[in-house]
């Protein structure tokens, strides 16, 4: 699969600090890319480099196999984090306006702007003054500018931070049919369920170096503890301690169950999870065994406290 | 290019339609005219006529005081000065003059004694000591036996004529025209960049604040923005001055159109005038021709050239500074070094263009970039050599690129930090960003 946005070796520095250090991705065409990091590893530092606001000290960033170059800013799509529009400007001039920033023709951007609008149902707001507009509605028209120009590229900082669940939804639903029309989607966010939920690829940067990437299940798969979270009933629980002390390391754990079983986590080692399976049927009724899966959450943490 | 002119033209009608623009523009001549008529009701009303009482013991210099509109002299000598004293509060006496009773006149000059509740004015105590002393002069010269009659009209009473080695009639008076035309100009290019250039930083902090620049500047170069916006606020000041223009020139001509009668008239007069008095008409005609004989063309030339260049090179101080702070409080440690020479600019036009316009001081300021639009453009009227029109507009233009640039480094960076407000050494070091 060809990749809509490779980053090459991008080195920054402000000063003495270094706020990429040599960094590499390499972001799959139509994929929905999780950019992860503590605040201050350098995910802004490298998306304002994507989008041309800042240049690289050293390293290459090439757009669908080119070079960056000053054009390529018309087939992106960015929404930092920090987002605002002008207050005093009318909501249908400020979006034809940076519609046209974005390299649209002014009848262009008014057709699109009307699908938009009448998909979000908001063509009452088009004379109105950003500073009437609830901080919701705001973000909404932020959205749209963004995507506006259907670009091959959206980059979303924390997508969904000021949206009501119900918005937030709705922008989420837009994202995902985007993606499914052919957009490549970078993600920058510290919602973990948001990239368990949507991201097929994720990246971790910390301290401005680059320690994860991958799809989304083999990162999972890379981070598998081999442990099995075990729910048993059964009388001879000394027994059982016994049994599996022979072979497992073990400890106790709590989910969600209807029974009042005794419920472990179990390292396999060197083992398999049969032999585990075989050590436990014989000393009681097994009513829960599941591979632990790592959450993203869970690696974000290990990866950055280690 | 097409990006800077929709910039340029987003930040023209985000100004012009602002309410401060519209009420600005046709509230700020009303005022204008509203102080005139003001000043002029002010100087037309007649000051109080205050009393002078004066006490003589010599009976010599009383009848000297000739009372006017605005003093009234009251010969008082034959009341006792300790009353007179006593009564300056209760007979609102503006003051007490006391000339004692000495015969020698050498003596008394530092003998007189002018007693006030007021502190008087020193043009005012002037002109009581002429008095005295050309009374007195006039009776020492008697004393000696000279003849007043014949000293006078051995006074000799010389007016120096100005000429020019071009051999045009030169006249006194018209370095105050020309100072005062090169001086209007000068004081325009200041105020212009002082609104205009606030202006532009206020709209920088604007979108550092409403945190729109990102989402611009992910679009458009960080210069372009910078650029767009000093170009589309000047726009937005160039027209407000042609509204003013234009209102003004419609005024005068509604006004002479109204008195259209009188102004007839009076040209009449003058016609009559000038037949009586053809020496006073011959005047104000050589007058006309020193101002006609001026270079208007120069001014008007270069008055443009120095606007331009010297409002670029604020504003893009400006657009930095701008950039740099987060508020406009925070901004007042880094304008004050940017109207200093502002300021000194038109300091130096005042006082020192006026009374050598090619002298060193005001040759040198006149080529320094951040005073010359002003300075340069207050010396024109006297006749600048081209050369030096030339170099200082060469050094302008080459500060203004250089300056821009460095602006253009720190406003990149300044637009994206937010947070505590930076230092001076901090600035430095964005450059290198």
């Amino acid at each position: 699969m060809s990749s809509i946005l490779e980053v090459q070796n991008v080195v920054k520095q402000y000063g003495d600090y270094t706020a990429l250090n040599s960094v590499s991705l390499t972001v799959p065409k139509g994929s929905i890319y999780g950019l992860l990091g503590p605040n201050g590893a350098g995910k802004t530092s490298l998306i304002r480099i994507i989008n041309q606001i800042t240049m690289p000290d050293s390293g290459v960033v090439l757009l669908d196999g080119e070079p960056l170059q000053p054009d390529h800013v018309h087939v992106i799509g960015y929404m930092p984090e920090e987002r605002g529009l002008y207050k005093t400007m009318k909501v249908g001039e400020q979006c034809l306006y940076l519609a046209q920033l974005k390299g649209l023709s002014k009848q262009d951007a008014k057709a699109q702007l009307k699908y938009w609008f009448e998909k979000f149902e908001i063509e009452a707001w088009w004379d109105k003054k950003i500073q009437e507009l609830s901080k919701g509605m705001a973000q909404k028209v932020q959205f749209i500018v963004t995507v506006l120009h259907q670009p091959k590229l959206l980059i979303l900082d924390e997508p969904f931070s000021g949206f009501d669940p119900v918005n937030a939804n709705l922008i989420k639903d837009e994202i995902i049919e985007l993606n499914r029309k052919g957009t490549s989607i970078i993600f920058s966010t510290h919602r973990m369920e948001t990239v368990e939920e949507m991201c097929d690829y994720i990246a971790l940067i910390h301290k401005s170096n680059k320690l994860i990437e991958g799809k989304l299940a083999d990162v999972k798969k890379e981070y598998r503890t081999n442990a099995y979270d075990v729910g048993i009933l059964t009388n001879n629980v000394e027994g059982l301690m016994y049994d599996l002390s022979q072979k497992f390391t073990m400890q106790q754990t709590d989910f969600k169950s209807l029974n009042d079983e005794l419920k472990l986590q179990i390292h396999l080692g060197t083992h398999t999870a049969n032999e585990l399976l075989q050590t436990i049927m014989q000393r009681g009724q097994v009513t829960h065994f599941a591979e632990k899966i790592p959450s993203v959450n869970d690696i974000f943490i290990q990866t950055v406290t280690q | 290019m097409s990006k800077l002119l929709l910039i340029i033209k987003r930040e023209f009608i985000a100004k012009v339609r602002n309410k401060s623009f519209i009420v600005m523009t046709f509230l700020s001549p009303l005022l204008f005219v509203g102080i005139g008529v003001f000043v002029g009701y002010l100087s037309t009303m007649k000051a109080e006529l205050k009393t002078i009482a004066i006490h003589d013991e010599t009976g010599r210099f009383a009848k000297e005081f000739k009372s006017d509109e605005e003093y009234h002299y009251l010969d008082v000598s034959q009341l006792p000065i300790s009353v007179l004293k006593d009564s300056i509060q209760s007979e609102h006496y503006e003051g007490l003059l006391l000339i004692p009773k000495i015969l020698d006149n050498k003596q008394l000059e530092k003998k007189i004694e002018y007693v006030s509740n007021d502190s008087p004015g020193v043009l005012f105590i002037e002109d009581l000591e002429e008095v005295i002393a050309k009374k007195m002069t006039a009776e020492n010269f008697n004393a000696v036996g000279l003849d007043t009659l014949k000293i006078n009209s051995a006074k000799a009473d010389v007016s120096i004529h100005l000429a020019k080695a071009s051999g045009e009639e030169s006249l006194k008076g018209l370095n105050e025209i020309k100072i005062a035309i090169g001086g209007a100009f000068g004081y325009l290019i200041m105020m212009f960049i002082v609104i205009y250039g606030n202006m532009v930083m206020r709209s920088v902090i604007e979108e550092k604040t409403s945190r729109i620049i990102e989402v611009i500047i992910s679009s458009v170069k960080p210069f372009q923005l910078m650029m767009g916006k000093i170009i589309g606020t000047s726009l937005a000041g160039i027209l407000q001055f042609l509204i003013w223009a234009i209102l003004g020139l419609s005024a005068m001509f509604i006004l002479s159109s109204v008195f259209g009668v009188q102004v007839g008239a009076a040209a009449g007069q003058a016609q009559e005038l000038a037949q009586t008095a053809g020496k006073d008409m011959s005047k104000i005609a050589l007058y006309l021709n020193e101002l006609w004989n001026l270079p208007i063309g120069t001014i008007l030339c270069s008055f443009i050239i120095y606007f331009i260049g010297g409002y670029f090179l604020y504003s893009s101080f400006y657009a930095s500074i701008g950039a740099a702070v987060d508020n406009e409080t925070d901004s007042q440690q880094f304008l004050l070094p940017i109207i200093m020479p502002l300021i000194l600019g038109v300091y130096i036009g005042f006082f020192t263009v006026m009374n050598d316009p090619h002298g060193t001081i005001a040759t040198t300021f006149s080529m320094i970039p951040l005073t010359s639009p002003i300075v340069m453009m207050m010396r024109i009227p006297f006749g600048v050599p081209w050369w030096q029109i030339v170099i200082s507009m060469v050094l302008l233009f080459g500060t203004f690129f250089l300056v821009v640039w460095f602006a253009s480094k720190i406003y990149r960076v300044g637009i994206l930090m937010y947070g505590k407000r930076p230092t001076w050494k901090e600035l430095v070091r964005w450059m290198k960003y």
